[in-house]
C-alpha cells in the first residue's frame, strides 16, 4: 500500500476516467480497508474513484465515502447479506453502491462465486449469475462490475458474449472486468457488449497499454470517450 | 475573506474540499448563517435526495439566507438543482432562485439511470465560469434528475435528451456535473468561480 498515492497520481495524469482500489485480501481476512489511505488518495485525485474490499456494513461504507471515495463496491458481503444493498442504497443513494460480481461459466451456465480473494475459502457456483444481476438491481445497486473469471488474468479479451447477455438484463451502468490484453479487446467489449466502462489492471500497471494511446485508439474506433 | 462550503450533509464534501485545497483555497464547512453571509464565495454541494437536503437547509434557516446572498454562489449537482423552484424528486420545493423545475430523467436502451459518467458539455452562453475551458470538454456527471434547457442555461449536455449542464442567474451559478471530479477542466472551472468578483 506504500506507493498507492503516486500510483493514483500516475493514472490520473495518464487520463484514467475512474480508479477502483481493490483490497482483495480485506474481505477474507475479516478486515476493513483502513480509511487513512482513502483520504490521501482524495487529496491527489480529481477523478472519481471506488473502493472495494471488506466493506460489510453501512458504517464501513460511510467511513470510506466520507473520506472522499465516490463509490463503494461490495461483492462477497452482498451475497452473505443481500439486504446490505438495500440499506446502503437507502442511506447513500444508489449511485454510490457498486456490486462486484465474480461470474464463472461451465457447461454454458454462468454462476456467481464468492470469497475469491482467498483460493482456500473461495466458493463457486453459488447462484445463477443472471438471477443475481436482477436481484442486486431490484435491491438498489447503482452499478455492476462484472468480473468474468474464465477470462480473468489470461489477457485474451473480455467475455463479450457473457457480458452482452448481462447487458440485456442490466439497466444500471455495467462495467466489464477480466481479460483485457490488447487494445482491440476494449473496442470489442464496448461495441459488441455495449458496456458502459471497461476495467483493467495488469495491462495498465505494467504499461503494456498506455491509457492515452488506448483512448486515441477507441476514439478512432468510434467509441465515445473522454480524450 | 473565507470561502464557505454549506454543509448540506452530502458525501462529496471531502473531494470538494480537497479540490479547493489544490487551488490554494482552504474552505470552511459550515451551516452558520453569519459565516455564510460573510464569505467571499459560497459553494452548495449535495448528494442524495432533494427533499432531505431542503429539510436540512430549512432546519438551519438557510432556505431564507441563501436566496439573499450577494456574493458568487456555486451549486454543485444536487446543489445546482436546489437553486430551482421545485424538484420532481420528493417532490420538493427548492430555493426558488431559478424559476424553473427539475425533472426525473427517463432511462432508455443503453442509457441507464442514474446517469454516471463523462459527457461533453457545450457552452451556450458566454460566462467567466467557463473561461479558458475548451468547448465540448468532458465533465463527470452522477444524477437521476435534471433541468431542461431554460433561460438560465449556461451549458448543455446530452444523455438521451438535452439538459442543463450549467446554469447561472445573477450571482448564482450551478453545475449539474462535479467539477471536483472532472480532472483539470473541473479544476479550472472551480478556479474561475473563485476568481469571480475579484
Amino acid at each position: 500500500m506504500g506507493d498507492i498515492v503516486p500510483l493514483a497520481a500516475r493514472y490520473r495524469d495518464e487520463g484514467a476516467d475512474e480508479l477502483v482500489f481493490y483490497d482483495i485480501t480485506a474481505s477474507p481476512d475479516g478486515r476493513t480497508v483502513s480509511r487513512d489511505w482513502v483520504s490521501r488518495v482524495t487529496e491527489v485525485l480529481d477523478i472519481p474513484f471506488c473502493v472495494a474490499g471488506g466493506i460489510r456494513s453501512v458504517e464501513d461504507a460511510e467511513e470510506i465515502l466520507a473520506a472522499g471515495a465516490e463509490k463503494v463496491s461490495i461483492n462477497t458481503p452482498a451475497l452473505e447479506d443481500p439486504d446490505l444493498i438495500d440499506r446502503m442504497a437507502r442511506r447513500f443513494g444508489r449511485q454510490c453502491v457498486v456490486i462486484g460480481i465474480d461470474s464463472q461459466g461451465s457447461d454454458g451456465e454462468y454462476r456467481v462465486a464468492s470469497h475469491t480473494g482467498d483460493p482456500e475459502r473461495a466458493r463457486y457456483g453459488r447462484r445463477p449469475t443472471k438471477e443475481w444481476v436482477r436481484e442486486v438491481q431490484d435491491r438498489g445497486a447503482g452499478e455492476i462490475v462484472m468480473n468474468c473469471m474464465n477470462h480473468d488474468g489470461v489477457r485474451t479479451g473480455y467475455d463479450v458474449s457473457h457480458l452482452a447477455e448481462i447487458r440485456d438484463i442490466c439497466s444500471v451502468p455495467l462495467i466489464a472486468s477480466g481479460g483485457a490484453g490488447a487494445m482491440e479487446h476494449f473496442s470489442q467489449v464496448f461495441q459488441a457488449a455495449r458496456v458502459d466502462g471497461a476495467l483493467a489492471a495488469t495491462v495498465f500497471h505494467s504499461g503494456a497499454i498506455p491509457i492515452g494511446d488506448l483512448k486515441d485508439y477507441l476514439a478512432n474506433c468510434g467509441v465515445e470517450i473522454r480524450p | 475573506m473565507a470561502v464557505a462550503i454549506i454543509d448540506s450533509g452530502g458525501a462529496n464534501i471531502a473531494s470538494l474540499r480537497c479540490a479547493l485545497t489544490r487551488l490554494g483555497c482552504e474552505a470552511e464547512l459550515t451551516r452558520d448563517a453569519a459565516g455564510i453571509r460573510a464569505a467571499s464565495h459560497v459553494l452548495l454541494p449535495g448528494v442524495g435526495a432533494a427533499a432531505d437536503a431542503m429539510r436540512r437547509l430549512r432546519d438551519a434557516g438557510l432556505d431564507r439566507v441563501i436566496p439573499d446572498l450577494r456574493q458568487p454562489v456555486l451549486g454543485i449537482c444536487l446543489g445546482m438543482q436546489l437553486l430551482f423552484d421545485r424538484s420532481e424528486e420528493g417532490p420538493a420545493g427548492c430555493l426558488g432562485i431559478i424559476d424553473d423545475r427539475i425533472s426525473e430523467m427517463r432511462p432508455g436502451r443503453d442509457r441507464p439511470i442514474p446517469h454516471m459518467g463523462w459527457n461533453r458539455v457545450k457552452v451556450v452562453r458566454d460566462s467567466p465560469l467557463f473561461a479558458a475551458i475548451e468547448d465540448e470538454t468532458h465533465f463527470y456527471f452522477v444524477h437521476s434528475f435534471a433541468a431542461a434547457a431554460c433561460d438560465s442555461t449556461l451549458a448543455t449536455s446530452c444523455y438521451g435528451e438535452v439538459f442543463s449542464a450549467a446554469v447561472s442567474r445573477g450571482n448564482f451559478f450551478g453545475t449539474q456535473f462535479h467539477p471536483e471530479r472532472s480532472g483539470p477542466a473541473g479544476g479550472r472551472l472551480l478556479q474561475n468561480f473563485l476568481e469571480l468578483g475579484s
